[in-house]
């Protein structure tokens, strides 16, 4: 009967998807000032963005949200919107280099010093990303973490704010279109990525094999269905992020003076 | 000499990236049709041991490597033009070949992953999995043996 509430929570459970479309709205600016400005950019990194924002707009919509808190099938397609698609969408938008063409040249030094730092470096650095992402989700699903945030608003939305972040993270670190110092390899993010999705596919079957989260106030067919969700859409997204990677990779490689392309 | 040098590694290139495509394209059917169309494997049943589901774990994530990386790889030697297409065949029929072989061997049989289809006697199924299986990388071994000799004729010519 807790779900009673909903007079009084009623602005606060809008403030996730208004967060969300201000995003969206500040980025559509910044393209619009690089329209005046008669600065080139390609257009389909604003529609990829604003994918990105209408992905994580339904999945925190209030009905969304309450549907998510009532079935763990919702509560995975929100998982799966606001840590994997959604995510990986924003970052091919690329909104940094955005940022860096429309800001005053200040605070565009000053966000290149942050990303040039060793802390930043370590922090986005793939096998931190990919620790914080699917790390995460082991944390989440295999201990009473999950079950905990059913009843604890708080700690329900940090948790979403850990994946969408985690996501953003990984997404970046593998495809990201941002200019990053030090950017790992393509073999070293190919390896990572091959991880990520033995590691997504294990736990979603193992989760489906134990019928985990435990405890949880759903039915057996709820998990499985869930744990299926997790695995399918799961892999759909990886995929995504693998044909970024390797088309970065095939760009690169057509890139180089000829001599090096040549077959040795 | 130098002409020699490249056609053979166009070749071994080509049929590395027909080989990953092959693999990877395999994996795909066999998850598509009889995962999703046909529902004759089960998606987990309860035989299957943690260490099999570890193993399918990375298995997966091998085959989705595959295919990607094999597809950008037939890309970047046709932009080269080294892409020698009988060799990428037989690479790809290899791969196919190779593949189904070990799935219906190590994943159906050794690690009992799955089975084909949850009947009563399943040796049939097994059989035609694993002669299909066969027949692929025979097809694969054929056309290999085509695109080596094409390849010895012209290391000849570019001799002379």
């Amino acid at each position: 009967m807790e779900h009673h509430h909903t007079d009084i929570f009623a602005l606060a459970d809008w403030i996730p998807l208004l967060l969300t479309l201000t995003v969206g709205i500040i980025y559509s600016f910044g393209h619009i000032r690089l329209l005046q400005k008669h600065i080139r950019w390609n257009a389909w990194r604003t529609l990829s963005f604003l994918a990105g924002i209408l992905m994580l707009g339904m999945a925190l919509y209030p009905d969304f949200m309450l549907w998510a808190h009532h079935d763990i099938r919702g509560h995975m397609m929100q998982h799966i919107l606001v840590g994997m698609l959604g995510p990986t969408f924003l970052v091919l938008g690329a909104p940094l280099t955005l940022g860096f063409k429309t800001l005053p040249k200040a605070t565009s030094r000053k966000i290149t010093s942050v990303l040039k730092s060793n802390i930043f470096y370590v922090v986005s650095h793939p096998l931190t990303a990919l620790m914080l992402n699917i790390g995460g989700m082991f944390v989440l699903y295999l201990t009473p973490l999950y079950v905990e945030s059913l009843s604890s608003p708080y700690l329900h939305h940090l948790i979403h704010l850990h994946f969408l972040l985690a996501g953003y993270l990984f997404a970046w670190s593998i495809i990201g279109p941002d200019p990053a110092p030090r950017r790992p390899d393509f073999q070293y993010r190919m390896i990572i990525m091959f991880f990520a999705i033995a590691a997504h596919a294990f736990l979603s079957k193992y989760m489906y094999a134990n019928l985990l989260p435990l405890n949880s106030p759903f039915s057996n067919e709820q998990i499985q269905e869930a744990a299926k969700l997790m695995y399918y859409w799961g892999d759909f997204s990886e995929l995504i992020l693998l044909f970024g990677l390797c088309y970065l990779w095939y760009k690169k490689r057509g890139s180089l003076p000829s001599g090096k392309m040549a077959v040795h | 000499m130098q002409a020699h040098l490249d056609i053979y590694s166009k070749h071994s290139k080509s049929m590395w990236a027909g080989g990953l495509a092959g693999v990877g394209l395999m994996a795909g059917v066999d998850e598509i049709i009889f995962h999703q169309v046909l529902a004759w494997h089960h998606f987990y049943d309860l035989s299957t041991t943690e260490i099999g589901l570890l193993s399918d774990g990375l298995l997966h994530a091998a085959e989705l490597v595959a295919l990607v990386a094999g597809f950008f790889m037939l890309l970047d030697l046709k932009r080269q033009h080294a892409l020698l297409k009988k060799s990428a065949w037989a690479g790809f029929f290899l791969g196919a070949g190779g593949f189904q072989l070990f799935d219906g061997i190590v994943n159906h049989k050794v690690l009992r992953i799955h089975q084909i289809r949850y009947v009563e006697n399943i040796l049939p199924y097994d059989i035609a999995w694993n002669v299909a299986a066969v027949l692929l990388l025979a097809i694969g071994l054929i056309i290999m043996r085509h695109a080596k000799r094409d390849l010895h004729i012209k290391s000849v010519a570019n001799q002379n």
